[in-house]
């Protein structure tokens, strides 16, 4: 794609007359066109890019064309099955007061595992706090999870084994740390071939206001990093809607820092691997950052803590229902007889496996020690902090011959 | 990763004499060290480059060591810090500079919410080695956001540590063992004392980073300082003396943690304390350090521990800066109360 394609506003209007328009106007489209590029039409617009509508049936794409075969397709399928039965076991363990809080993904399960899928062991990956479906792809056991949830941890695993950062939960701050992180494959030589590095970053709709987006789009850019900026806009920022955080679709917003935009189709795990695979080949080949937008739907709430009935209307999940991730795959499959009911009973079952060890897994977490508080604060021991922890220890153990459940 | 940077610089200075630098040529000096000694160091920030940073402080090094080591960056903060933490992870050491104490802000969430925290919610499996350089403090008449102090907010943040340097030796050496440092530094540089002179001998064995240093002994009472006021509390000492009083003077270098074992053996002898800072007194470290100080030293005080700070107002508009600012009259009048006690 050449820069003035994705740098340069369509002048065509609607009757086929190519105008040229003063600058100002140029950049800013009317509210028709606002309207119609952001809030859910079936398709999410014309920029959409998809290879499996939602009723299963493959269409091709002039740029993104996807060579996968059956074995792959049911690996799709049984990663997204399994995230999401991960994801609802998660709320489940959350409603009978295991975990302090789950956060879900479910209705992001195609953008997810599509973006996931796509990178490669030696690429890396720096998530949001939804991403169960991305650490899934990087190797993370899902039980890793769940420390952050129950409050035992801040994140288990070792980002620099997996290539998969700990979930960030201020919004926006991992896209910078992605953008020097992807610096620094550049500065390294790690770019510029089939065998360079990428960076991915994953954050929502709601980031994209945040000033550290911005910025790590500059850096992004005025670096040449490789770095894949994976927005999954799922329509809300817990109860403010898209509109709320930008005038123009949010994949537009790439042609202002000089890069390309691509609108996915959120909902289609082909059309999210292809474009996904793309753009970290561009990025390995130095030719990035790109910004994805994978235009999704969040099918649960924000949180489990979150009430979305208090801001959205119940016909809106109904219709994003018929476009789920999982079904149009399920179907495909089938359709094209690439998968019998074995294969089906196969992934349900070890769906049934997965979700027992988890919740099996969560129950017998044990309770972190009081030391545990005060334990690689710094790489190098803070000797007042050392005293802090020693004199609380002895507090604590003034207790040791008292009854359990303490005296006063 | 810790002591080479150090070291070899050292060694690569073997029959080199003592030379006279100011503080900033020492900072100099020891970012080039640290740039020589490993391949992994970044200096990056606004201006540091093809200009050598307003204050010349990083001159000459683009040139030197080229512009993938020595980075003019885009112009915001919360960039330079957050773009430095994913390098970190990556495997480099960046030293970020900030252009003036007032412009960090735009950077305060990815220091406390990442830089500081990294190593902890990762249990010590992120290392996140940034360097912040801050040049820090008033007295040279500039407009707003150019002449605050605002360490104590970073010496609140569990994670970070923060220390500043009073003198050229000092700036050289402290600059050098932040960078090998595998922990985050704020490192706080006395701006108005950048062109100050001093001896340096590019062989000698510095002290810890983490060390504070008592810099004049003294009998009669403790005065405990860091950054700019050291020779502004040294200048008092000379005063003092020649009326009869010695002072004691502590550097404290480390603001966090901070090393407070040379001002409790000197309070124990002294039994009077007197805190100088030119930041707002209320929740600072000098207000941490009179905590402290009553803790550990409760029979030695003669005196309630006594301040000479910056008020608790906005940094001041720079004509009324010589009012706000502690000089050696404040500092003195605060040792004649303690002891007048």
């Amino acid at each position: 794609m050449s820069p003035e394609h994705w740098t340069r506003p369509s002048r065509a209007t609607d009757d086929g007359v190519t105008a040229e328009p003063p600058a100002a106007t140029a950049a800013k489209p009317t509210r028709e066109q606002v309207i119609a590029g952001l809030r859910a039409t079936s398709e999410g617009g014309a920029d959409l890019v998809q290879l499996l509508t939602p009723e299963g049936e493959r269409v091709s794409h002039p740029q993104f064309e996807l060579d996968i075969d059956g074995e792959q397709l049911r690996g799709l399928y049984r990663d997204m099955v399994l995230v999401r039965r991960v994801d609802r076991e998660g709320n489940a363990l959350q409603r009978q007061g295991q975990l302090g809080i789950w956060v879900p993904l479910l209705g992001q399960e195609a953008a997810q595992i599509g973006a996931g899928r796509a990178m490669k062991p030696r690429d890396m990956a720096f998530p949001s706090y939804r991403e169960h479906g991305v650490a899934w792809c990087r190797g993370l056991d899902p039980t890793e999870l769940l420390g952050i949830f129950r409050g035992t941890d801040h994140g288990s695993w070792d980002p620099h084994e997996l290539g998969f950062h700990l979930y960030t939960i201020v919004i926006g701050n991992q896209a910078l740390n992605a953008a020097g992180y992807a610096m620094g494959q550049r500065f390294e030589g790690k770019v510029g071939d089939d065998d360079g590095e990428a960076t991915m970053v994953f954050f929502g709709d709601g980031a994209t206001s945040q000033g550290d987006l911005h910025e790590a789009m500059v850096w992004g850019s005025v670096y040449d990093a490789p770095l894949v900026l994976f927005c999954q806009n799922n329509q809300w920022a817990i109860s403010e809607p898209v509109e709320r955080q930008s005038r123009v679709p949010l994949h537009q917003r790439a042609g202002g820092y000089g890069f390309p935009g691509i609108r996915v189709d959120g909902n289609d795990v082909l059309a999210s691997l292809a474009v996904s695979r793309w753009a970290l080949d561009e990025c390995r080949h130095g030719n990035g950052p790109v910004l994805i937008e994978a235009f999704t739907y969040r099918m649960d709430a924000h949180t489990s803590s979150d009430d979305p009935t208090r801001y959205r209307l119940a016909d809106e999940l109904e219709a994003w229902k018929l476009k789920d991730p999982i079904e149009r795959l399920r179907v495909h499959l089938v359709r094209e007889q690439l998968a019998d009911q074995d294969f089906f009973d196969q992934v349900q079952a070890e769906s049934d496996a997965l979700a027992e060890r988890f919740r099996q897994h969560c129950f017998d977490m044990p309770e972190p020690a009081p030391e545990r508080m005060f334990s690689e604060v710094y790489a190098q021991p803070s000797p007042p902090l050392e005293a802090q922890r020693d004199e609380h220890l002895q507090y604590l153990a003034g207790f040791a011959d008292q009854p359990a459940g303490g005296v006063r | 990763m810790a002591a080479p940077a150090v070291e070899r610089s050292a060694g690569a200075s073997d029959g080199a004499a003592t030379q006279t630098v100011t503080l900033a040529k020492g900072l100099n000096m020891g970012l080039r060290a640290a740039l020589d000694a490993d391949p992994k160091v970044l200096v990056m920030g606004e201006d540091v480059g093809r200009l050598g940073g307003v204050f010349r402080v990083t001159d000459g090094l683009q040139k030197d060591f080229g512009q993938h080591r020595v980075l003019d960056t885009p112009l915001a903060e919360s960039g330079i810090i957050g773009t430095a933490i994913g390098l970190a992870i990556r495997g480099f050491r960046p030293v970020c500079e900030i252009q003036f104490d007032g412009f960090i802000f735009p950077g305060f969430d990815q220091i406390v919410s990442q830089l500081a925290k990294l190593h902890y919610r990762s249990q010590g499996k992120v290392k996140v080695p940034v360097v912040v350089r801050v040049p820090f403090g008033g007295g040279i008449g500039a407009v707003e956001h150019h002449s605050e102090s605002p360490e104590s907010l970073f010496a609140h943040v569990a994670g970070l540590k923060v220390v500043a340097c009073s003198n050229a030796v000092d700036a050289y050496w402290m600059l050098q063992q932040a960078i090998a440092s595998d922990d985050p530094v704020l490192f706080f540089e006395p701006k108005r004392r950048y062109y100050e002179k001093a001896e340096l001998d590019p062989a000698a064995e510095p002290p810890p980073l983490q060390s504070s240093r008592v810099v004049r002994p003294g009998s009669h009472a403790t005065v405990v300082t860091y950054g700019p006021l050291v020779r502004t509390c040294l200048d008092a000492a000379d005063a003092a003396a020649e009326e009869g009083t010695e002072l004691e003077v502590v550097d404290l270098r480390t603001l966090s943690p901070l090393d407070l074992g040379p001002v409790f053996e000197s309070v124990r002898r002294t039994g009077r304390l007197v805190l100088a800072s030119e930041a707002p007194a209320e929740s600072s470290i000098t207000a941490e350090i009179t905590a402290r100080v009553q803790q550990e030293c409760f029979y030695s005080l003669e005196a309630p521990v006594l301040r000479a700070t910056g008020f608790d107002t906005p940094y001041p508009p720079s004509r009324l800066e010589k009012h706000y600012l502690p000089d050696l009259d404040r500092v003195l009048d605060a040792v004649d109360r303690s002891l007048a006690y």
